[in-house]
């Protein structure tokens, strides 16, 4: 017997995509679901199966790879998280009513909490609204099991499947019996068939017609039919559970002691519902509670309202996570037992900031510097902790800031002083959605400065390459495209690249910037500067760790605590003076600028030197 | 014995703390003793600098997350992580924690406290405070507790070979520090 292994929920569904024979995977990155791909990736570096493995220039990019390797024949699934498949929306929709040809998985993760996005939105109604069926896997040992039951659907029926993890099953961690990977081939075949392939709407609605035929029988498909989870208990009153929520509530029962006592059934596939088992629940039982996250899919298909216990009677929250304590809570109220009261955290803990010595963090502070009364339009990424400096007002989704910094200064332009307009966005981020609305700013003449911070990987969601690396998910080596290129591609005239490690040259170029955008429209600044945990950098950094110091002429002021906010400056009020922690200072020596009073410096050099 | 094994352990710190490491090694000296086991983790935005929590389930379970008052134990890399997550334990729940002050024992629910941050200053290894603490965790709670814990130090020991396998130094440095963190109960003399 081989060794169970302890695997996370992302590692699991990528075993699952292996396993069953899936030969293109394509994602954007994006927190819970980047693992699924990189582990994927992972896996494939073990064989030498030629199969297509890649980091998409966004989710809409990667869905449509994926989807066409599908109508050629192959198993093909696309990864994203739940926000990205807004992005890939458009296409979603589409795919629906066009069907597929090899099985085609579309895994879209999403975050109850929210832990890591912008929302907290139920892919599922993603799935509903594009008519197609969604798995709710409730650990990483079923998230894998349902990969295998999504690709057999998505045959059958030749339609995109849904499977929605959500981030307690992508970062929770199980022993898996690892599996046996075999290679399938398969022979590729597009069949031209402009009728459906390229459709006309007249054609769609015939394609719609067939797609509610799909749904039917969907609806009533065996292997992901409902299932009851304890089959001795008998009552009037019974729990539907689905996705993480079902694991909690199998432990909850239990410990309760109401599992002999109350039916409880687990839905799989939440849209569509099993018939059966919708006239089934609602002829037996008079009380029929339902725990779902995060918006109530099954509850909606449940015919009779007045039996229905859950988000809509508001039974069961509508916003945030469900707990474990929180479902114990639920459960016990609707079986009738005295619920438990537990006091929760009152403590909020420490908030995220920027790594020490973040190339992000001098670029944001040298903005607040050359655009002291700005507007600073953000975007989303290990940057939007710009916040903590001040630098960030505003973070919509990807790839807004630089439309947002257009819209600002549309709605300003006729005042009589109208405000700079600086904005951020990561290098990542430009690529996805940041192109298009540039080019909107060049033809509108929009005056803003749009500081791209370029470090050169996408570092928030575990440092994927961006298109400019030249890297592919396997550690390829592919084409890159430059960033300055393309800027200038997009019309831009006033486009500079400057280390924001040399505080002081950044800071001047960001005035000439902001200067020549008042004027001339947009003005373009590349802050480039690696991320410092950048695991895929193979080449020795450039810059030489400076040893920084404090003297004695620190007052306390506490100026860069509060406006630099390095974690490794740490204000010691008992005397009067800022220490630098050892442990966390990353030697970026920007502070030595920083500093108003001079009093940070480099260890063992001649102080005067660095008194400009 | 494997069938009603049933332990739950809350591991909390901030980001680059290496929590996430310390979760590992415990879920797979769990998983070499032959039980099963879940964790949640956390990742995404949170890691950079902000706090940080695990969840470890060794035994049989269905859910990845541990309800408040049902943890064994707490593994706290910050001092402030015991009156944060506290809540987790079980009345009679230990808690290791990493801070300055020596330690507060109280027999009903027992705390031990450790100058991890010291200790790693100490063996030249900024960085491993967790395995230091790591280390405190399986000496107190094997010796004060009477085996409490699902797994042993030679366990860990062993976990920490596999996984650092062919990274000499690596491993070397791991082992001090672990080593470090179990020989310190025996040197405050707390049984
Ligand atoms: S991971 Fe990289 S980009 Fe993110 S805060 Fe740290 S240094 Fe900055
Ligand atoms: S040199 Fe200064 S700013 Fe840079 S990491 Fe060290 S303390 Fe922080």
């Amino acid at each position: 017997m081989i060794k169970r292994k302890l695997m996370l929920g992302n590692e699991a569904i990528a075993l699952g995509l292996m396993e069953n024979g899936c030969t293109m995977a394509t994602s954007y990155p994006g927190t819970p679901a980047s693992e699924i791909l990189a582990s994927f990736a992972a896996l494939q570096k073990e064989e030498s199966m030629p199969r297509h493995v890649q980091w998409a220039v966004n989710e809409k990019v990667a869905f449509e790879i994926a989807y066409a390797g599908s109508m050629s024949g192959l198993r093909t699934a696309v990864s994203m998280k739940q926000v990205g498949l807004n992005v890939a929306s458009d296409s979603l929709m589409s795919a629906a009513y066009l069907g597929v040809t090899g099985g085609f998985v579309v895994i879209s993760a999403d975050d109850p909490g929210p832990h890591s996005s912008q929302t907290e939105q139920d892919s599922r109604l993603m799935a509903m609204m594009a008519k197609i069926p969604v798995l709710d896997p409730d650990s990483p040992m079923q998230a894998r099991e349902m990969v295998a039951t999504a690709f057999e659907l998505s045959e059958t029926f030749e339609i995109p499947v849904m499977l929605r993890p959500t981030t307690r099953v992508c970062h929770a961690r199980q022993d898996i019996q690892p599996g046996n990977i075999q290679w399938h081939p398969r022979e590729i075949d597009f069949q031209k068939d402009p009728a459906r392939w390229a459709a006309t709407p007249k054609f769609r609605f015939h394609l719609h017609q067939a797609l509610e035929k799909k749904l039917d029988a969907i609806a009533s498909y065996p292997k992901t039919a409902p299932v009851r989870l304890n089959v001795g208990a008998d009552a009037s009153k019974a729990v539907i559970v689905s996705g993480v929520a079902a694991g909690h509530a199998k432990e909850i029962m239990k410990d309760l002691n109401l599992w002999d006592r109350i039916p409880m059934y687990q839905v799989l596939q939440p849209f569509p519902l099993h018939g059966d088992f919708v006239s089934h629940m609602i002829d037996t039982y008079d009380e029929i509670l339902v725990v779902e996250e995060t918006t109530g899919i099954i509850e909606m298909q449940l015919a009779d309202r007045h039996r229905i216990k859950g988000k809509l009677t508001r039974s069961v929250p509508r916003v945030g996570e469900l707990l474990p304590e929180t479902v114990e809570k639920i459960i016990s109220e609707f079986a009738g037992v005295d619920p438990v009261e537990i006091d929760g955290a009152s403590d909020p803990g420490v908030r995220p900031t920027l790594c020490a010595g973040c190339p992000h963090r001098a670029a944001f502070f040298a903005i607040k510097k050359a655009a002291p009364k700005g507007i600073y339009p953000s975007d989303i990424g290990c940057y939007t902790l710009g916040l903590n400096l001040g630098a960030v007002d505003t973070v919509l989704c990807m790839g807004a800031a630089v439309s947002q910094a257009a819209g600002f200064y549309h709605a300003f332009k006729n005042e009589k002083k109208p405000p700079d307009i600086v904005a951020t966005i990561g290098d990542s981020t430009f690529f996805h959605a940041g192109v298009p609305a540039l080019i909107d700013a060049v033809v509108q003449k929009v005056s803003f400065v749009l500081v791209i911070l370029d470090n050169r990987t996408t570092a928030m969601t575990g440092n994927q390459p961006t298109p400019a690396v030249g890297m592919g998910a396997v550690g390829e080596s592919l084409n890159s495209v430059e960033i300055e290129a393309l800027v200038e591609g997009c019309g831009v005239k006033f486009c500079r690249v400057e280390d924001p490690y040399n505080l002081n040259e950044f800071i001047s170029l960001l005035k000439d910037a902001v200067k020549y955008s008042r004027e001339h429209g947009p003005a373009v600044v590349i802050s480039r500067h690696p991320c410092l945990i950048d695991r895929l950098r193979k080449e020795k950094p450039a810059h030489q760790p400076v040893k920084v110091e404090v003297s004695d002429e620190c007052d306390g002021c506490g100026f860069c605590v509060d406006h630099f906010e390095c974690p490794a400056l740490v204000l010691n009020e008992a005397a009067d003076q800022v220490d630098i922690d050892p442990i966390l200072c990353n030697g970026c020596g920007v502070c030595i600028c920083v500093c108003p009073k001079n009093s940070i410096k480099e260890k063992g050099k001649d102080h005067s030197e660095n008194t400009k | 014995m494997i069938g009603s094994m049933k332990q739950q352990i809350v591991i909390s710190g901030v980001g680059g703390q290496g929590v996430l490491f310390v979760t590992r090694l415990l879920a797979e000296a769990a998983i070499m003793r032959g039980f099963s086991v879940f964790t949640s983790e956390t990742h995404g935005m949170a890691q950079r600098g902000g706090t940080v929590l695990s969840h470890l389930k060794v035994g049989n379970f269905s859910s990845p997350l541990i309800r408040p008052a049902n943890a064994d134990g707490l593994l706290a890399l910050k001092a402030g992580g015991l009156s944060q997550h506290g809540f987790y334990l079980k009345p009679d729940a230990w808690a290791a924690v990493n801070r300055r002050e020596a330690v507060v024992q109280d027999s009903e629910s027992p705390v031990f406290a450790v100058d991890a941050d010291g200790l790693a200053q100490r063996i030249h290894q900024p960085k491993s405070v967790n395995l230091i603490l790591l280390g405190f965790t399986v000496g107190v709670v094997s010796k004060a507790l009477e085996n409490r814990l699902f797994c042993s130090f030679e366990d860990l020991k062993a976990v920490l070979e596999k996984q650092l396998a062919g990274k000499k130094k690596m491993l070397g440095d791991a082992i001090t520090a672990l080593e470090t963190g179990f020989n310190e109960f025996e040197r405050l003399n707390l049984g």
